[in-house]
């Protein structure tokens, strides 16, 4: 059985500068896999393109073994991957309510979306307690937890995940990727772009390293913890200079 | 009903301008609506008025045919226009679409068929008020039933973050064409029961200034509510004819008049930012917050 993300020798170009040179990936079905890397090194250009968002220079995006790499965004919504992207891209002139109907814009099963987006309002009781507030009236956190119901809604079996401990309190962090957890434990598919690698090493099955464009290193969770250049480059390890 | 009439017969150039004028600015709208700044409606609303003049004049196709007729090509022509003009945003759309208003104006121009530089004369006047208002007022119903459909949700999400409504699955590319499109078929009919109201059609009526204008229509009305562009088609419309009054003060036809009614948008504009439709939806609590004292320095 293919796993249900594949990418082969993506390449990512804006105008001259090449974001993505070589990413190779693979993402078995339940899996929580994690691309990790200093700012600058791909990790966004490399889900952006497998979202559909922008158009690799070099490269296949297979998932479920289908090629998917002309695909548009809206078509892949459709087949079930789910960017909740960075900087979470809420809508703040519209209410957190209409910001969760947006989530569930492909669907048309309108009684089931509304009994999940109830759900979802019980699961974060602080969105349910502004739902009719603009989403621009949100804490970074809130909005960050407005980003991932809403991804929900869309009834991802892939979510892409962009950084969504970005920018927030370090209670905030654990809070997110508890809830990061307990998403993943229910049997949801996760790629996980993220910065604050100790985090995403601990909760990930796979890990793949990306500088300058390129996966350098992967494993497991476990395995890359223990990795001397990991542990000194992105875990604060000492005697050796972490990425500028 | 006599003084109706009457008020009618005297003022019936502005009723019905005031009517196609309210057109545009829905025409204006829709676009807006769906964050696209496009000032191309001037000219869809020339293809409107020359198509359907010359199916009037050359092809005796009666009147019911030649409006939807006229607004149709105006339509056909927002397609193959927008796809590649709706990739860009802001101000470099706006500029694209002022390009293409000109490249309009200057093919009507040199026309021969179309009557040139001169335009078309004695165009049938077969336009009557009710066709005017009845299609305003359908117009209205539709807007007003797009609010809170799926439609209207998606213009709206791509208004607020086009890069947010695309990665939620909303197809962006489509629904800025649709809008486009609407836009473009609703000035053509403008355009269509403008040139059959008053006889001629001016290539040079539908340049940079007009496409100004409606864009003025629905910055002085408000944007965030269809009703928006109706009221500012209304004061626009209706202010400089209200300025002949000024006479006895003084105030002469021609530059002073244009002066007065300049200042008049610029107060619509300075302390009306929201447009004149904010009178409506939230001018008390703006007022009640303006009378609050301003708090002491601690």
């Amino acid at each position: 059985m293919p796993p249900l993300l594949e990418v082969e020798g993506l390449a990512v170009s804006y105008g001259r500068v090449q974001a993505v040179r070589n990413v190779n990936l693979r993402v078995e079905e339940g899996a929580l896999v994690s691309l990790v890397g200093a700012n600058g090194a791909g990790k966004t250009s490399t889900l952006s393109a497998i979202m559909g968002l922008v158009q690799p220079r070099a490269g296949v995006v297979r998932y479920r073994g289908e090629d998917v790499t002309r695909r548009s965004a809206s078509d892949l919504v459709g087949m079930g991957v789910v960017l909740v992207p960075e900087g979470r891209q809420i809508l703040a002139q519209m209410t957190v309510l209409e910001n969760l109907e947006l989530g569930g814009y492909r669907r048309r099963d309108r009684a089931a979306l509304n009994a999940e987006i109830g759900q979802l309002l019980d699961r974060f009781p602080i969105l349910a307690a502004r739902r009719d507030a603009p989403a621009g009236t949100l804490s970074g956190g809130e909005q960050q937890m407005l980003a991932i119901a809403r991804g929900l809604l869309a009834r991802p079996a892939l979510l892409l995940l962009d950084e969504p401990s970005m920018g927030l309190a370090p209670q905030l962090v654990n809070y997110i990727f508890g809830i990061l957890r307990e998403i993943h434990e229910e049997g949801r598919t996760i790629l996980l772009v993220e910065q604050n690698a100790r985090k995403a090493l601990a909760l990930s099955d796979r890990v793949y390293v990306v500088e300058t464009g390129q996966v350098v290193l992967e494993g497991t969770g476990a395995e890359l913890a223990h990795d001397e250049r990991i542990v000194a480059a992105y875990l604060g390890g000492v005697g050796v200079s972490g990425p500028s | 009903m006599g003084w109706l009439q009457e008020f009618y017969n005297q003022n019936s150039s502005t009723i019905n301008f005031f009517g196609l004028n309210a057109i545009l600015g829905l025409s204006i709208y829709l676009t807006l609506a769906a964050g696209l700044l496009s000032l191309a409606n001037a000219g869809f609303m020339a293809i409107g008025a020359y198509v359907s003049a010359l199916l009037t004049i050359h092809g005796h196709w009666p009147f019911w045919a030649v409006l939807p007729g006229g607004a149709l090509v105006a339509a056909l022509v927002a397609v193959p226009l927008g796809l590649p003009v709706l990739r860009l945003r802001g101000v470099f759309l706006a500029i694209a679409t002022i390009g293409f208003g000109e490249v309009v104006r200057l093919f009507f121009i040199n026309w021969d068929y179309a009557g040139g530089a001169l335009g078309i004369n004695g165009i049938p006047q077969q336009t009557r008020w009710y066709h005017i208002f009845g299609l305003l007022l359908v117009l209205l119903y539709c807007f007003w039933r797009l609010r809170g459909s799926r439609t209207g949700f998606a213009w709206e999400a791509i208004r607020e973050d086009e890069s947010a409504a695309r990665t939620m699955g909303v197809n962006t590319t489509f629904y800025k064409l649709l809008a486009f499109v609407l836009g473009a078929f609703i000035a053509g009919l403008a355009g269509g029961l403008q040139a059959h109201l008053r006889f001629i059609v001016d290539p040079n009526d539908y340049g940079f200034g007009e496409a100004v204008d409606i864009l003025v229509f629905a910055v002085v009305g408000g944007m965030n509510i269809f009703v928006g562009p109706v009221l500012g088609a209304g004061l626009i419309t209706v202010l400089p004819e209200a300025l002949r009054h000024l006479r006895s003060f003084g105030i002469q036809p021609g530059p002073d008049r244009t002066l007065v009614s300049g200042v008049v948008l610029l107060l619509v504009i300075l302390f009306l930012p929201r447009g004149l439709v904010s009178l409506f939806t939230e001018a008390p609590r703006s007022w009640a917050r303006r009378e609050e004292p301003v708090a002491p320095p601690a």
